[in-house]
């Protein structure tokens, strides 16, 4: 049959929002107010977590110790983007990182920046760059850079 | 035939309008903790997760990898149900069946919402036909109002008699710390002065004829968790289980168009199925108690005949008639139901949950001032999706 495929584009934008919770929300405000990584500690297994949450995955038990970290850590594993999805944050190539800061267990997803593609490696040590106009997010971590510490 | 399962544990958390002091993760951890600790279990005793929500509210679309850090579900076997406004229900369900099975002894059944992490309607209208129906109609009030017009008409309701409804679940709503509404200014009130002040006051806005918002569910954060026992277990977990005596579900997804506005006919044939497999010829007089998942007013009346508690039309006299109140005959939505805390994917498990602690003997300020020998609980979500399932004190035969 020769009819014209119809297609109707739909409209719907659901304005989402998310409660960080009173956990994760101490994180970011000791991000965006003094430049500070702090993990919680589980009483159970030892292992410090951050991002922190709430309940030891592992033990089932409250994380409720704050522990303040360094800024500094290493890079578990990395991988640089070619392509752009529309929703990074900034231009490609992007260097996207698996850090482990020192002195928590499990690694923060962040970029790496300031450093050539090529430059990178797995082991590498890198320090947290801060942004110059914090909100309270994830990004207030500008990028992880290279360094000596 | 599977094993017979009876409920051994229930926890929730008080209903509210947001929560901002915990996430999505966090409010489950906190419904599933209390539901452990009702029971006298820990984490490790869990042999298996059935967690549901809707997951365009919140917009997680794999919640149930997601949500393990407050599920306890680390290295045990999850599955996610979603099915709208029955999801509750449906995860009960699926975890009954899970423990009747014979593969797992101890079911973890999860049911949450954080509504205000999203708009509810503009949620909810993404579960309707994209081509059909959202450019026109979409989102609950209307439909349900469609619903109601038709029921008005048939059989001469008025707006009282909806009102009325309302009156009931906010004044049972006082009795539950665990409710979101609790509308204390109605303390003291006759019943025939606060029907009046619902359908006279103007700050009662219309949202849709004939509804006004005391006819409507709050939106409300919310989790609940209920453990289901196979029958190897079952009595060693809890002194009085809840046992699951029978459950039918029924669908017949349809446009608004299409759907039968004269009677609510999954739910009719959901609860006869239920009733017939259980024996009972006369709900009234046999079922204790219910838990009815009534998202807005009218449907207290209407459905209640669909139920086969009343003939047809009938459902505004059994109402005033006291039969459905704390002390009547059949008390309904002891809980305060959903018209008085509405966390969409934990409000049928709630139901659920509530059913059983009536049997239980565990409800506290909202226990029936009864025997609960049966107890009758439902779900209803989007398209008329009914779901049924009858709980009862003796070990089923
Ligand atoms: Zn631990």
């Amino acid at each position: 049959m020769d009819v014209e495929n119809i297609i109707y584009h739909g409209r719907i934008k659901v304005p989402y929002k998310w409660y960080v919770g009173e956990t994760g929300s101490r994180f970011f405000i000791g991000l965006r107010d003094n430049k500070e990584l702090w993990g919680n500690r589980c009483p159970k297994c030892d292992r410090v977590y951050v991002p922190p949450i709430k309940t030891c995955w592992e033990c089932f038990v409250p994380t409720k110790e704050w522990v303040k970290l360094k800024d500094t850590g290493t890079v578990e594993s990395f991988t640089v983007t070619h392509y752009s999805e529309g929703v990074a944050p900034k231009d490609v190539p992007i260097i996207y990182g698996l850090i482990k800061i020192d002195g928590a267990d499990g690694s923060l997803l962040h970029f790496i920046g300031d450093v050539e593609p090529g430059d990178v490696s797995v082991g590498m040590r890198v320090k947290a760059v801060f942004a110059e106009e914090r909100t309270g997010s994830i990004l207030d971590i500008k990028h992880f850079v290279p360094s000596n510490e | 035939m599977g094993k017979r399962v009876a409920v051994v544990g229930f926890g929730q958390t008080k209903g509210r309008s947001s929560r901002k002091d915990v996430n999505g993760v966090e409010i489950i951890n906190e419904a599933v903790v209390a539901a452990l600790a009702d029971a006298e279990l820990t984490i490790d005793d869990i042999d298996a997760i059935v967690i549901g929500n809707m997951d365009h509210f919140e917009g997680i679309n794999y919640v149930d990898s997601w949500s393990v850090e407050g599920s306890g579900g680390v290295m045990k076997p999850i599955f996610k149900v979603t099915t709208g406004g029955t999801t509750g229900t449906t995860v009960a369900m699926c975890a009954y069946y899970h423990a009747a099975s014979g593969m797992f002894d101890r079911v973890l059944a999860i049911g949450w919402e954080k509504n205000s992490e999203s708009d509810t309607t503009g949620a909810i209208i993404t579960a309707f036909d994209p081509v059909w129906e959202r450019p026109n109609l979409g989102g609950a009030i209307a439909g349900l109002a469609l619903e109601a017009s038709k029921y008005m008409d048939n059989y001469e309701v008025t707006e009282r008699d909806g009102a009325r409804v309302a009156v009931r679940e906010r004044l049972h709503a006082l009795n539950n710390p665990y409710a979101h509404l609790h509308q204390e200014w109605m303390k003291g009130m006759e019943v025939d002065q606060l029907v009046e002040l619902l359908v006279t006051s103007e700050q009662n806005q219309v949202l849709a004829y004939p509804l006004r918002m005391s006819d409507m569910c709050p939106r409300s954060d919310g989790a609940a968790a209920v453990i289901f026992a196979s029958e190897d277990v079952a009595e060693k977990i809890a002194p009085i289980p809840a046992w699951m005596v029978a459950t039918a579900n029924r669908h017949n997804f349809a446009l608004a168009g299409d759907v039968d506005m004269d009677r609510n006919t999954t739910m009719a044939s959901a609860s006869k199925a239920a009733f017939e497999k259980a024996g009972i010829k006369e709900p009234l007089k046999e079922i204790d108690v219910c838990e009815l998942y009534l998202p807005y007013s009218y449907a207290g009346l209407k459905w209640m005949e669909d139920l086969g508690f009343c003939g047809y039309g009938e459902g505004p006299k059994l109402l005033w008639d006291g039969v459905t109140d704390m002390d009547g005959e059949l008390p309904v939505n002891p809980s305060g139901g959903v018209m008085s805390s509405n966390a969409i994917g934990a409000t049928g498990l709630i139901r659920v949950g509530e059913a059983a602690i009536q049997i239980m003997g565990k409800a506290g300020t909202r226990q029936v001032p009864k025997d609960v020998n049966f107890a009758l609980a439902t779900g209803f979500g989007g398209c008329y999706w009914a779901d049924v399932m009858l709980l009862g004190k003796k070990k089923p035969a």
